[in-house]
């Protein structure tokens, strides 16, 4: 049952062929099972996940139950969880217990579904390989020697083994997509606005973005029916009629006009990654599609733009977590200055450190025109290069990661090279636009490779389409990492 | 303060807008509850969330905009200005700073009987922090956030007045049209008005200014005379003495009455401010600007010129009865009640009772006009009983003392009913009276007749103390000086 996917099991539910709490047991032994080596989950509370269970179950023979209720899933342990150990994946939050709910959080459990537990991912999100995060390395469930991608490790490594049927993420440059390529599962990154930041402990307040990570596109619809919405307590929450993102599901192809961004095709991708991209346009021009090419002149500045913002919002975001109120705080102080030195000294990660010091930096007095204002003035050539390339296309696609899962260690020594694994993500978020990724076939030594699909804003439901038009004509993201298949 | 030397002096207010609740989250703002108990997720600054603005503040700022004749900016840009302290749980102040919601404007203020307009530079949205209590915890500091988040409008003068005096006379002016529009309860002892003072000196005749010191945090008219005052005397013995001024923050101390050096401009903070990626640009619509408008009072400085050029009051009186909302609004009903035909001496009539006896009273009892037990109708009243002759002066006295008191409901007429008050006017009655004082007093009248005036006033005491001060004393005169001549 827990290969099933997340339409399959709402199926199931609704059939009475399985109860909640019988689902939720056998994903709580799986996980039991493997999260000793794969290192997906941070907190797990096996009495609390019953107890929602038995709760879903009262529900549906209340014969009041939702689409999705009784279904499990993880979250991100970016989002507040009542009651919940919520650590962001470090040691200043690692004994902080949210004392209310995320908007996300809020809307899985109206909606009845099931908490597993919280995933593991980078610390405060920032990082590409769940390296950074306190609580130990996620490994990918392709190969254990390998990352799982960030910052979203543990939701995307768990969707990919088994040991969720979906999670929530988020995804500040990248950080549900990379991670989905590099698992092999689909994850996508709703327009900015689409979901509610209430809850979500901040990064990069204007690039972040909550969405689902899943193994089938129409999964990810399913999700984001639930996630999307208004929402007051966010001042950036946009105000939009509800929709059914997975309304246009079975529209064919024909006539798609699919955007190649001739930046997206040159250097840099390595060459099975290439193949894979290559073999998935040819798929989608089977399926009637006509490829355009289009351009996005601007691209290459998208990671030194980010590399300057998105440390600026966090050096400021971070601030809160000085030991005076909750969190980690020193044991050992001398004044008010030394605590707040210590706390933050202890409680914070090298790459946190890194990107707090450079906030601080390009915000500085002097600095700020050269860094952070020539950088906004930049963010907004890369987003309108996307809306002149959105008037000849319906969609882009292109790779979502220049590489397949990498070696632990591999890039962690160098934060450039790491930067470079988001290339293909970051200017999506800089535009606000919405991406996804769903795997597309697999590289060198069998490890999946990612198709990213790019929208227009508000286009998520197309994008769904092309992406379950493909699945429905492809079987990749059927294919399930080896030692975990029930 | 010899005379070759001018001062300059710019203030800045902090005016604590009178909202229910706090600029970014629903907690309330009410004075004086336990500590903490009304600081909410957001006001703590939890992970994960985020500031919604409080639209009551806005209108309140464009409600000053407009009563100062400045510019509304819209969009109006909230910033971030980082720094730690715990009582600023965020490690950042929302503020506004490149742009400000008000911008410009002016306000007029009296300086004995000569006018003088002040600039205003702006006036910008910003969360007050919260309170650190450095006593009564063994040694250690004790945070208090219920003022974490409570509205407040910086407003912002030019460095437009010359004197303590000028000073003062715009910080009263702008305490009464703070209060008068009612965006601020002007409270100054709670801390809901309170003022920096940038002063500086110059030698008569110099363009350039002066090194400004900023006395900071005077939450009263008196400290704020104080402090300038000294100030301005220490600036030029520094100068005379052959020291420069540093620019620098003192506080003013007001046991010794002297100012006191917090910090320099070396240790000035870099607040690395930036836009707020929380909140969206603020955007004034015309509609909102118009309905704003169409609700506005006439403002104080208009009612004052319509008080003297209406009731040809003097400079004095009208800024007297407009000193405050309330006044004038006491001014207005007792006006209306009395209902006189010669409206100058009417109005006249009224400013003098409110001046005198109801001054004397309020202040007896250090009670508010708005706690005052003589009702504005009442007052119209017992000035209509003398105005009509039923009340001699005396009389309306002591009626009057008999209201403060809450005799008969503070009804007048009642009063004059129950103590039987009512002034004899009846001639025929007056002249037997008369009759009888002249023939009881023979050598008196022989005095005055042989040219002795003070004869005269004992013999008209003598008839008022024969009808116990009920007489009307004109007719008393009248009658008196006719029969003595007769």
């Amino acid at each position: 049952m827990s290969n099933a996917t997340v339409k399959e099991l709402s199926e199931l539910l609704a059939r009475k062929a399985c109860s909640s709490v019988e689902l939720s047991h056998d994903f709580i032994n799986k996980i039991n099972e493997l999260n000793n080596s794969l290192g997906c989950y941070i907190t797990v509370d096996a009495e609390r996940t019953l107890a929602q269970a038995k709760a879903a179950d009262a529900r549906r023979a209340a014969g009041d139950a939702g689409a999705l209720t009784g279904v499990p899933l993880a979250h991100k342990d970016i989002f507040c969880t009542k009651g919940w150990l919520t650590t962001c994946g470090s040691k200043m939050l690692g004994n902080f217990v949210a004392p209310y709910d995320a908007h996300v959080v809020e809307r899985c459990a109206a909606e009845g579904m099931v908490t597993l537990g919280k995933t593991n991912m980078d610390e405060f999100a920032m990082g590409s390989s769940n390296e950074t995060s306190h609580f130990g390395p996620v490994r990918n469930p392709w190969d254990p020697q390998r990352v799982p991608g960030g910052s979203s490790g543990g939701s995307a490594a768990a969707v990919a083994a088994r040991l969720a049927p979906a999670a929530t993420g988020t995804d500040t440059g990248g950080s549900i997509r990379q991670p989905a390529a590099l698992t092999g599962i689909c994850g996508l990154k709703p327009t900015y606005g689409l979901v509610s930041r209430y809850g979500m402990i901040a990064f990069a307040s204007s690039l972040d973005q909550a969405g689902p990570m899943a193994r089938t596109a129409e999964d990810l619809g399913l999700l984001l029916n639930v996630m999307a919405g208004h929402d007051a307590r966010d001042s950036t929450s946009l105000q939009r009629p509800a929709e059914d993102y997975n309304r246009d599901l079975a529209k064919p192809l024909k006539g798609l006009r699919i955007g190649l961004p001739k930046e997206f095709f040159g250097a840099g991708m390595s060459a099975d990654v290439q193949k894979a991209t290559d073999a998935a346009i040819a798929e989608c021009k089977k399926l009637g599609a006509v490829p355009v090419e289009v351009s996005l002149p601007n691209m290459g500045l998208s990671v030194p733009v980010y590399y300057v913002l998105a440390p600026a919002e966090a050096s400021s975001n971070l601030s809160r977590f000085d030991g005076v109120r909750y969190g980690h705080r020193a044991a050992e102080y001398g004044d008010l200055l030394d605590m707040y030195k210590r706390s933050r000294a202890e409680g914070f990660g090298a790459e946190v450190k890194r990107r707090i010091l450079i906030g601080t930096y390009v915000l500085s007095h002097g600095y700020y025109d050269a860094y952070y204002i020539r950088a906004q003035k930049l963010r907004r050539l890369i987003a309108r290069d996307f809306v002149e390339a959105f008037k000849t296309c319906d969609v882009i696609l292109g790779p979502t990661s220049p590489t397949t899962a990498f070696k632990f260690g591999e890039k962690s020594a160098d934060p450039v090279q790491m930067y470079l694994s988001d290339i293909y993500t970051i200017a999506v978020n800089l535009a606000g636009l919405p991406g996804m990724s769903i795997p597309c076939g697999f590289g060198d030594g069998g490890l999946p490779v990612g198709l990213q699909i790019i929208g227009n804003y508000f286009d998520e439901a197309r994008m769904l389409n092309v992406a379950h038009q493909y699945q429905l004509a492809t079987d990749w993201h059927r294919k399930a990492p080896g030692g975990v298949q029930s | 303060m010899s005379a070759k030397w001018e001062v300059v002096i710019g203030l800045e207010t902090h005016a604590q807008l009178s909202t229910a609740s706090k600029i970014f989250s629903g907690a309330p703002t009410a004075f004086g509850a336990e500590p903490n108990t009304q600081a909410c997720g957001v006001d703590i600054a939890l992970p994960g969330v985020l500031p919604v603005l409080n639209t009551g503040a806005v209108e309140r700022a464009i409600r000053f905009g407009l009563a100062v004749g400045a510019k509304i900016n819209s969009p109006s840009i909230f910033a971030r200005k980082n720094y730690f302290y715990p009582d600023l749980p965020k490690g950042y102040q929302i503020s506004q700073y490149e742009k400000p919601i008000v911008e410009g404007g002016t306000l007029t203020i009296q300086v004995g009987e000569s006018e003088k307009t002040v600039r205003l530079t702006r006036a910008h949205l910003e969360e007050d922090a919260g309170k650190s209590l450095h006593e009564d915890f063994s040694g250690r500091s004790g945070i208090d956030l219920n003022r974490a988040g409570t509205p407040l409008l910086e407003i912002v003068s030019e460095p437009d007045m010359r004197s303590a005096e000028e000073a003062v006379a715009y910080a009263r002016t702008l305490h009464t049209l703070v209060r008068w529009i009612d965006v601020c309860d002007g409270n100054m002892q709670e801390g809901s008005f309170r003022c920096d003072a940038n002063v500086s000196v110059r030698l008569l005749g110099s363009k350039e200014f002066g090194t400004r010191r900023e006395i900071k945090n005077l939450n009263s008219f008196r400290f704020l005379q104080q402090a300038i005052d000294y100030e301005v005397q220490w600036q030029i013995s520094e100068i005379e003495d052959g020291r420069k001024i540093q620019q620098a923050t003192v506080l003013f101390d007001p046991d010794s009455g002297e100012t006191r050096m917090m910090r320099t401009k070396e240790d000035a903070h870099d607040y690395r401010y930036f836009p707020d990626p929380d909140l969206l640009p603020l955007e004034v619509s015309a509609e909102r600007l118009a309905a704003v408008r169409a609700a506005m009072p006439e403002l104080p400085e208009a009612r004052r010129s319509r008080y003297m050029k209406e009731y040809l009051l003097s400079s004095y009186d009208a800024s007297l009865i407009t000193q405050s909302r309330e006044w004038s609004e006491y001014f207005e009903l007792a006006f209306q009640v009395l209902n006189a035909d010669d409206k100058m001496v009417a109005a006249k009539h009224v400013v003098n009772w409110m001046s005198g006896e109801l001054a004397a009273y309020l202040n007896r009892q250090e009670i508010d006009i708005t706690r005052s037990v003589v009702s504005a109708p009442a007052l119209g009243m017992l000035l209509k009983r003398n105005a009509d002759g039923t009340l001699n002066n005396k009389m309306t006295k002591e009626v009057f003392a008999a209201m403060c008191a809450g005799e008969q409901g503070g009804d007048p007429d009642a009063i004059i009913a129950a103590r039987g008050l009512k002034q004899i006017s009846d001639s025929g009655e007056i002249e037997k009276i008369v009759d009888q004082v002249l023939a009881a007093n023979a050598q008196q009248v022989a005095d005055f007749r042989a040219g002795r005036e003070k004869a005269f006033n004992s013999l008209v005491g003598q008839a008022m103390k024969a009808t116990k001060g009920k007489a009307n004393p004109q007719q008393v005169n009248e009658i008196l000086r006719r029969k003595l001549s007769g």
